[in-house]
């Protein structure tokens, strides 16, 4: 499968990534590259293999939903760009003007 | 530095805590490798004070006293983590990694934050904000990655433990370059809650020492289930340095030592050399070498860069500006706000990988790229339980190479990441593994070579560490 820059653009809009041109032009190439490489498993027979996501045979882990051990307010807005008392700031999403 | 088995003995008969955590906070002061990136001044002394306090009060710490470095993806309660990347610059950590919580309590102290690849994305510590770690061995030589600062921090006797992870052999491969020991646990051993994820399927805490008994005595500290995180196991952890006492070689006689007769081609010479010598000397203390075959082990790499880029690039999402780290300077919009924050706070690599891991995960190439990997990856595991039903231990090279020159693969971002062939599949089948010092090329650069075993074969596997460590030693 040949990467474009079409491709890579569309990509970058899907990973909220601001690529500028040049990083967009040496993206493709390497991508390309690498996805190259990675076209090699077409070539491995898996017909009839289950697909695995977890390799130790964990099932649901299942907890009481119960609060606890929650971090002060203060501490995790303090590490935020920009916060108020109670809140994150953001600029404004939906303009209803 | 002495190793952390003597300085805890010495701490528990009554030898201040401080000796050794100010000797480490000095040497990490005068790091000139760059594998310090912060200091934890204060906090190391009031800990080492809050150790002799506990020794005075009767209590008996396993670890007591020992210095630790710790890896800049862990968290430690107010202190900064931003796994050398700009976009967590300013981030302090609301709260303590278990693994490191369980060190503290075990008696260890934290005494610097290391340098790494970017989000443990890389295979040389070139990928950091903070720049490149060089390798105490020759410093125009990368010290592998990306737990680079921590494995430089060991060998140059900052720490004689740090704190690494292990995504697809970024503990152990750096040990290898670096002439320590690196050991990644079964996956699940080891809490990950405040270990900042890169891979989830994949990730694995793990320690950086002088030797096997340390790692172990590190490992037997930290393991074990955890409410905070559902993918640690709950199974009962037996202890494994107790089981390393006495004559190392002993534990060699009749184990059946598993060897892949392909892993030689393509090998850097010396390492080949090496490895031929581990094998003979294997063979001369009892062991039973055995021949097998892993037909999927070639296909490692390929699934490794679909499964792990496409975890990242869904781990990596949270950082968008909003809660913590950098934002780009006046937003218009809220997308502009996540789009700009990340182009300018990720580096070149991990953008790479989330563009990578984004594209495997898009509608129309999921099935071809995705669930391919996560089929070829079950082959990888059948192939893993056929070798460990004919052998306890495999046994190979960690890295093709001895430690590479300062630039000489950034180039090329393909390259860098076959210098991870023999260290990805392990992780792709969730079973410990371990680097082991053996010998070094003409040069004076070390070579490492790797054991694994079956999942949860922890036992086998330090075992038989400790007895190739042994023979290291004597030729």
């Amino acid at each position: 499968m040949a990467i474009t820059e079409a491709n890579v653009r569309h990509i970058a809009k899907l990973a909220n990534l601001a690529l500028a041109d040049a990083e967009v032009t040496r993206m493709t190439g390497e991508l390309g590259v690498i996805v190259g490489y990675i076209e090699q498993l077409q070539a491995v027979d898996t017909a009839g293999v289950e697909p695995i996501a977890q390799v130790t045979g964990l099932v649901n882990v299942v907890r009481a939903d119960v609060p606890r051990d929650m971090l002060p307010r203060g501490r995790v807005l303090g590490n935020a760009p920009k916060a108020d008392e109670v809140a994150f700031l953001v600029p404004k999403a939906v303009d209803r003007s | 530095m002495s190793s952390a088995v003597s300085i805890a003995a010495a701490v528990n008969a009554g030898t201040s805590a401080r000796v050794a955590v100010e000797a480490a906070l000095a040497a990490a002061k005068a790091d000139t490798l760059n594998a310090v990136i912060r200091v934890l001044d204060q906090r190391a002394l009031a800990a080492a004070d809050a150790v002799d306090r506990r020794v005075k009060a009767g209590e008996h710490l396993p670890l007591a006293g020992v210095p630790v470095a710790v890896k800049d993806n862990l968290c430690v309660d107010g202190v900064a983590a931003t796994c050398c990347s700009r976009i967590l610059t300013g981030f302090t950590a609301p709260y303590t990694a278990t693994a490191v919580a369980r060190l503290e309590a075990a008696g260890a102290v934290m005494v610097a934050g290391t340098n790494m690849d970017e989000f443990a994305m890389g295979s040389s510590n070139e990928n950091s904000a903070y720049g490149p770690v060089r390798n105490p061995h020759d410093p125009t030589r990368i010290p592998g990655g990306s737990s680079g600062g921590s494995a430089a921090a060991v060998a140059a006797g900052i720490a004689p433990l740090a704190l690494g992870s292990d995504t697809g052999g970024s503990i152990r491969q750096p040990a290898a370059l670096c002439g320590c020991v690196g050991l990644k646990p079964t996956y699940g051993m080891v809490s990950r809650y405040g270990l900042i994820a890169f891979g989830s399927s994949l990730d694995q805490i793990g320690p950086l020492a002088r030797d096997v008994r340390d790692a172990a005595l590190c490992l037997d500290a930290m393991a074990g289930g955890d409410d905070h995180d559902s993918t640690a196991a709950t199974r009962t952890h037996v202890p494994l340095a107790p089981q390393l006492t006495g004559d190392a070689r002993a534990a060699l006689k009749g184990l059946r030592v598993g060897y892949v007769a392909a892993h030689v081609d393509g090998l850097q010479p010396a390492v080949a050399t090496r490895l031929e010598a581990a094998k003979s000397a294997l063979t001369a203390a009892g062991a039973t070498l055995v021949p097998v075959t892993m037909p999927h082990e070639r296909f490692a790499i390929a699934v490794y860069y679909i499964i792990a880029t496409g975890e990242a690039s869904s781990n990596l999402s949270r950082f968008d500006g909003v809660r913590f780290g950098h934002r780009a300077k006046d937003p218009q919009t809220l997308g502009d706000l996540y789009a700009r924050s990340r182009a300018e706070g990720f580096g070149t690599e991990v953008k790479r990988r989330i563009m990578l891991g984004t594209y495997v995960l898009s509608s129309g190439y999921y099935d071809a790229y995705y669930k391919k990997a996560q089929q070829v990856r079950r082959k990888i595991c059948d192939d893993y339980a056929a070798v460990f039903a004919q052998c306890d231990v495999l046994l190979g090279p960690t890295s093709p190479t001895t430690a590479f020159t300062a630039g000489e693969k950034t180039a090329d971002p393909l390259t860098m990441y076959l210098s991870d062939i023999f260290t990805i599949a392990t992780n792709l089948a969730g079973v410990p593994a371990i680097s082991i010092p053996f010998g070094t090329d003409a040069k004076g650069l070390p070579i490492g070579l790797q054991l694994q075993a079956a999942q949860w074969g922890e036992p086998v596997l330090l075992r038989a560490a400790a007895g190739l460590e042994a023979l290291a030693k004597t030729g």
